[in-house]
């Protein structure tokens, strides 16, 4: 490991996230308007179930979500970087695979947890009184599920290139995943098949842990699918996987 | 001793060999000029140099470390110009720097001196905070060889350096280059397709469809042709070649109506020429051999006549392979 390198490639990517403030408000607009939005709406439709209001339902689905879009856009700027090459001046460095992969992946959690904590201090106003350990493990267990998502998301930036693929990944990938992750809907309503897919997903398990901390005592509908060592596993196993994963298809190209 | 070593190296890409069997040394402290159409494989060999990209079959070994086998420290020995700008557009000139110097684990007490003194030498110090992306192609240039010598490279690689320049900035950019072995102590090892540009190396591998079908000094490969060459512009091209053939026994070829030969002495050639076909001749000028004659006299074209065919065809094969795989 040359942590020399990790700790530029992190910083690059934070230097570069700084200057672009425009990229970090449409980064909080999204959840916001899904939150204060979309759930306005649709609580209107859902009656609260075991003393749950909808939105604050969907809160965990709003972190995930926050996550998801974040750790991706970050982790595909690899694509960006092939295209511009930049990513030949990595490459060519002495520095080996994995610790690319790991200083992309810190970068994509770093950019996403900072969003969402922002996300996360919105818990008042729908209504959450939380004490300052539920906070710590949300956030700690945002900070998991970003690093799980942005090695996920470098897998994929891996198999493209050019950023004309990007849209195929917005509405192939991305949007699946926030609509197959317990976000708006408990999963064990859905039809089979979309609940399998749903269990496929490693941001299911992030938002199920998640709700976990947030409705200790929900019942039925609004309580957690997993159990939180379950969830905690396959974050877990999934981040090596997709670590291991990049590593291999940063290997030298045939 | 040699610093780079090549031995047999071949590269295919699906049914497309790029490089075909190509050996060379290279000696240290020299510059080593690669010459060739677009793509006539000289950016795959540096890529398979520079351990990107592993062969089909071959060595290649660098200060006395093998390409395949040893790719960190070959990675450690080298810096790399590439064909495209691989800088960082959205970062300054200091921070590309930084972050090659970083990448490269150059140590902690020296980082800063180092890109000081680089971005001295490119007379870009005064404009070290602006952004990359304001500056020309020349200081962009000119900002990636400085990032390649940051970590002490013994070998620096330069993939058609003077691309999409303008022709002073090449000309600029030149003078800087052929500085670079006596004042930072590194071998040069580059690649053009602008013969005028290769004139400046120690010596030149002329390479067409993935061979390399002549290696010598300049000198030594003008020499080679066999004297000056002279063109002619005639009434009628097919008796004169004809007759000109006859006369001095030599080969006349015809590009874009123009014929053109080859004599040992062009100056006393001339008048004896127009003493046969005066009648015909509408212009004759002589040139001394250029890279460009050797190269024609070599593989029958010029040069450029493949950018926009041959080569590009490659390229675009090579990169749907790569797409595929």
């Amino acid at each position: 490991m040359e942590f020399n390198a990790i700790y530029v490639i992190v910083a690059r990517e934070l230097k570069k996230f700084v200057r672009e403030k425009s990229r970090l408000f449409s980064a909080i607009a999204r959840p916001l308007l899904w939150l204060f939005i979309v759930g306005a709406g649709i609580s209107r439709l859902v009656p609260r179930e075991a003393g749950v209001p909808y939105t604050q339902f969907i809160f965990p689905g709003i972190l995930g979500m926050t996550i998801l879009f974040s750790s991706i856009f970050s982790s595909i700027s690899i694509i960006w970087d092939k295209e511009f090459g930049f990513m030949k001046e990595i490459l060519v460095a002495p520095v080996s695979r994995f610790s690319i992969v790991i200083g992309k992946a810190l970068s994509g959690t770093i950019v996403s947890l900072i969003q969402s904590v922002i996300i996360l201090a919105f818990f008042p106003v729908v209504g959450f009184s939380l004490d300052g350990m539920q906070v710590l493990s949300v956030i700690f267990i945002c900070a998991c599920l970003s690093f799980c998502i942005s090695a996920f998301g470098i897998v994929l930036a891996t198999f493209y290139e050019s950023y004309e693929s990007f849209s195929v990944i917005m509405n192939f990938i991305i949007m699946p995943m926030f609509f197959l992750s317990g976000a708006m809907y408990p999963i064990r309503l859905l039809p089979d098949i979309l609940r399998i897919a749903a269990h496929l997903n490693p941001l299911t398990y992030g938002i199920d842990a998640m709700k976990h901390v947030l409705f200790p005592d929900a019942q039925g509908n609004m309580a957690p699918d997993f159990s939180l060592a379950t969830s905690a596993l396959v974050i877990l196993f999934s981040s090596l996987f997709f670590v291991v994963l990049a590593g291999k298809s940063f290997e030298r190209k045939k | 001793m040699p610093i780079i070593k090549v031995q047999r190296l071949v590269k295919k890409f699906a049914n497309i060999t790029a490089v075909n069997d190509v050996s060379f040394e290279v000696e240290e402290g020299s510059i080593f000029g690669f010459l060739g159409p677009n793509g006539a494989g000289k950016t795959t060999t540096i890529n398979i140099l520079c351990t990107l990209l592993s062969p089909t079959s071959g060595s290649a070994s660098i200060a006395g470390h093998d390409c395949m086998n040893e790719p960190s420290e070959v990675r450690k020995a080298i810096g790399i110009v590439f064909q495209d700008t691989t800088l960082d557009k959205d970062l300054t000139a200091q921070e590309n720097l930084m972050f090659h110097a970083y990448l490269y684990n150059v140590g902690k007490d020296i980082r800063k001196k180092r890109v000081e003194e680089v971005l001295r030498f490119i007379d870009l110090y005064e404009r070290k905070d602006d952004l990359v992306k304001k500056f020309s192609g020349g200081m962009k240039r000119r900002l990636e060889v400085a990032r390649g010598l940051i970590h002490r490279p013994k070998i620096l690689f330069l993939d058609e350096p003077t691309l999409g320049l303008d022709p002073q900035s090449r000309a600029n950019l030149w003078e800087f280059i052929s500085e670079l072995p006596r004042k930072h102590n590194v071998t040069i090892f580059m690649t053009t397709h602008y013969m005028e540009e290769a004139e400046v190396c120690s010596r030149i591998a002329i390479i067409d469809n993935g061979k390399i079908i002549a290696l010598d000094t300049p000198s030594e490969l003008k020499k080679a042709i066999g004297g000056d060459v002279v063109y002619i512009k005639t009434t009628d091209n097919l008796s004169t070649k004809q007759e000109l053939e006859r006369l001095f026994k030599l080969g006349v070829t015809e590009k874009e109506g123009e014929l053109s030969m080859t004599c040992p002495m062009g100056d006393t050639c001339i008048p004896e020429m127009i003493r046969t076909i005066g009648d015909k001749v509408l212009s004759i000028r002589i040139q001394r051999p250029t890279l460009n004659d050797v190269f024609l006299n070599l593989t029958g074209k010029a040069i450029r006549d493949e950018e926009a065919t041959g080569g590009d065809n490659v390229k675009e094969s090579v990169r749907a392979y790569r797409r595929r795989h």
